[in-house]
């Protein structure tokens, strides 16, 4: 296969082709992972790969083309006359692939062979052909992948409810929008890690970190949020107060752990198959220690005497005070349940991202946040709705947009509801002034 | 050690164009939160707004500076309009998680593949500075002396930078003290007495936004123009480090954020210095170098929740004027 002729490609035809499919690539890159195509990318070097795709003697337009070797990569569409290429700066190996998807339908790669390793040797340039014949792909149907996913959005909600329902109370009970809950996310996953590393059974490890994530609820509460209650700091400055706490305990955990992301033990456990769901025992287990936790916190809070406090100096902090609720009490149970159960979320996190890492709690933060405003400020069943309706959208979203925008179609949808619903789902209209 | 290298570096950090951008952000933050009472958490999203309409429309468009200029400051513009309409009536703290949100949202948009040819995704963008050297009248060489000596580009950057800083700084004096300015201190005192006097509370709040908000994207754009446009600088940790500046400086004040902001680099660069040679001399055994600069980072933590508690009006704030009233 001959290189392009240059002097071949500039006719007005050409550039009209060119232009539409700049266009229709400019029009269509929100919804697919693409960039801008041209033919011929990086002609720039003087190394080249080309090909040419024809089915049946018919050129292809518009098969997507990447390659990528040596620390490069590019990709290119193909152009009218089906013919692609694509310049390297170096004598490298290049893996070139075939987006199967950009082929016409009823037309596939034979063998399942859309990948091809191309290696230069003496000469400047290399020909990658790919030989196309009849037949149909095996893909996964919407509706399968979609089920895929919801499954996959549930057991993150879940694992985001246990952590919106720790904001969400102490929320309700202080008025503090508390940035530094990441922290305790993390906490949780950082002290199974180091647990398990001294050889503890991985349940073990959980079970000591999330006791001393309560623990640690106990120590800010005691130790920083009480006597500043007592100094009488308003809301807003107690809100700066936890970024505060919250940035210096993220570079506490990077000085200690390095900025690397680690494994907790049974990570990667080979996925099992229910019809089109795949699904790891992990994640089932996950799915369980949620609901069991979330029943128990229910349970709590609307069956025994101090949950009972807790609805109620979160409703109304002086009218519980003046009843007889010993405030302060409630405020302690509340950070230090709201903290435990932060730390069962953050290993959870750990094992469905997966991996532990000195940052991973404030990745997490604003999707809680948006949970917490979505379902309503300061109910803690608002807190498990809206994390639900958040890890489901976020799962489920990637159907249609790149996975890594994910997490942004989330806050799409909190800057939605808010315009048309400010109370959140299950927050009362007087609660926002 | 090297002491002479640890203060000229810290010294050059005084009049660096960086710190005029961190104190340009700090004051259309102050705006916001210090006259107003918005608690805006996303300047880092005007300030990507800034860069990005700037770069974007150099390297894409082939804009002139005037024209990528004023992409960025419309850019900034309709952002503001998007967060102030759905949140500006609604309680302080909703605000907040909306801007964190968007300015995240803003953030994740020019760091995805998706739209890779233009932002250059994680990567960023770099080639854009040529327009505006191009404008520079300095003859190459060096200006300036010991510390503050620079090239031609960093010079006439310098100049710009603090010229727009001062420019700014005046004319956030100067409103403040207008009725309008008076209109949005007593927003801040009390809406509701405001709103009683009949005025229109929510576009006061809207227009303080905005002027705060296009600061903030002026203030990406002298960011951007020492450095590449990079998606990770414009994380959330941005925005809480500008508001260190700003509650060190002092809220409610116009000279706080600028001198904050020295402060702010001149310790920070001077703390980096002093820990990375320090563990390089044998000082501090227990700690690798890249520790070293971790541990700036938890100072400025701690710093921000020493200062809130303990001087809430900042260096230079009036304690009568504390933006911090609910």
């Amino acid at each position: 296969m001959k290189p392009i002729q240059l002097a071949r490609r500039f006719t007005p035809r050409m550039i009209v082709i060119l232009l539409g499919v700049l266009f229709a690539a400019l029009t269509l890159s929100t919804f697919s992972a693409g960039s801008a195509h041209a033919d011929e990318v990086g002609t720039e070097y003087e190394f080249a790969l080309s090909g040419n795709v024809r089915f049946n003697g018919d050129p292809l337009e518009g098969v997507l083309i990447t390659a990528q070797g040596g620390g490069y990569d590019a990709e290119v569409e193909t152009d009218a006359e089906g013919k692609w290429k694509i310049g390297v700066p170096e004598k490298d190996t290049y893996e070139v692939t075939l987006d199967e998807d950009t082929l016409p339908e009823g037309v596939v790669v034979e063998d399942g062979a859309n990948v091809f390793q191309a290696e230069f040797d003496l000469i400047d340039s290399v020909s990658v052909n790919f030989f196309l014949g009849e037949g149909t792909r095996e893909t996964t149907s919407f509706f399968n992948q979609f089920l895929d996913r919801l499954v996959n959005g549930v057991n993150f909600g879940l694992l985001l409810a246990l952590a919106a329902i720790g904001v969400s109370l102490i929320f309700g009970t202080t008025g503090l929008s508390n940035f530094a809950h990441a922290e305790l996310i993390t906490f949780g996953a950082l002290m199974t890690l180091v647990f398990s590393g001294f050889g503890l059974p991985v349940w073990l490890a959980i079970l000591i970190a999330v006791v001393l994530s309560g623990a640690l609820g106990y120590t800010l509460d005691a130790a920083l949020w009480k006597p500043l209650r007592r100094k009488g700091v308003a809301v807003i400055p107690l809100m700066i107060v936890s970024i505060g706490l919250s940035l210096a305990l993220r570079y506490v955990y990077q000085f200690f752990f390095g900025g690397s992301t680690s494994q907790l033990p049974g990570t990667g456990q080979a996925d099992l198959k229910f019809g089109p769901i795949s699904i790891s025992p992990i994640d089932i287990g996950s799915m369980l220690i949620s609901i069991i936790v979330l029943l128990a916190v229910a349970y709590f809070l609307l069956r025994t005497r101090i949950g009972k406090a807790t609805r109620a100096v979160s409703d109304n902090p002086s009218l519980a005070s003046a009843s007889g609720i010993d405030v302060d009490n409630v405020i302690r149970i509340v950070w230090v349940v709201g903290a435990a159960l932060a730390g069962l979320s953050g290993v959870l996190w750990a094992y469905f991202r997966p991996g532990v890492s000195w940052d991973m709690g404030f990745q997490m933060l604003l999707l809680v946040f948006a949970a917490v405003t979505l379902g309503g400020l300061g109910t803690a069943f608002g807190a498990l709705v809206g994390s639900l309706i958040v890890g489901i959208f976020v799962e489920v979203s990637t159907l249609w947009i790149p996975s890594d925008m994910k997490f942004a179609g989330a806050l799409v949808v909190l800057i939605l509801v808010l315009l048309f619903r400010p109370q959140g789902i299950l927050g009362r209209k007087e609660r926002i002034g | 050690m090297d002491w002479g290298a640890i203060f000229n570096n810290a010294a050059g950090e005084l009049i660096s164009p960086t710190t005029a951008a961190y104190a340009l952000a700090a004051l259309g933050l102050a705006v916001h939160f210090g006259y107003t009472g918005l608690l805006n958490f996303g300047q880092a999203g005007f300030m990507a707004l800034g860069a990005y309409g700037y770069a974007i429309s150099i390297l894409t468009f082939g804009f002139p500076v005037w024209g990528a200029f004023l992409v960025g400051v419309g850019a900034s513009v309709i952002f503001a309009l998007i967060l102030g309409i759905p949140t500006l009536r609604l309680r302080a703290d909703y605000l907040a998680i909306v801007t964190i949100a968007a300015a995240e949202i803003v953030r994740l948009l020019f760091t995805t593949n998706a739209f890779a040819s233009v932002t250059g995704s994680a990567n960023g963008l770099s080639g854009y500075k040529n327009e505006f050297a191009a404008l520079n009248p300095l003859a190459d060489g060096t200006y300036g002396f010991g510390p503050f000596e620079n090239n031609a580009y960093d010079t006439w950057l310098g100049i710009v930078a603090w010229s727009i800083v001062i420019l700014a700084a005046l004319f956030v004096w100067q409103i403040m003290r207008s009725p309008w300015g008076r209109v949005i201190k007593g927003i801040r005192e009390d809406e509701d007495a405001v709103r009683a006097l009949g005025k229109n509370v929510y576009a006061y709040k809207m227009q303080s936004l905005i002027l705060g908000g296009v600061l903030g994207t002026i203030a990406g754009m002298i960011f951007a123009l020492p450095r590449a446009v990079v998606p990770s600088n414009y994380q959330t940790t941005l925005t809480f480090f500008i508001y260190a500046i700003l509650l060190l400086g002092g809220a409610a004040t116009v000279l706080g954020p600028i001198i904050g902001s020295m402060i702010f680099w001149v310790l920070l660069s001077f703390f980096s210095g002093f820990i990375a040679r320090a563990v390089e001399a044998g000082w501090l055994p227990f700690m690798t170098v890249v520790q070293g600069s971790q541990l700036r980072f938890i100072l400025v933590g701690v710093a921000i929740m020493l200062i809130v508690i303990f001087r809430p009006q900042g260096v230079f704030g009036n304690k009568k004027e504390l933006a911090f009233v609910r």
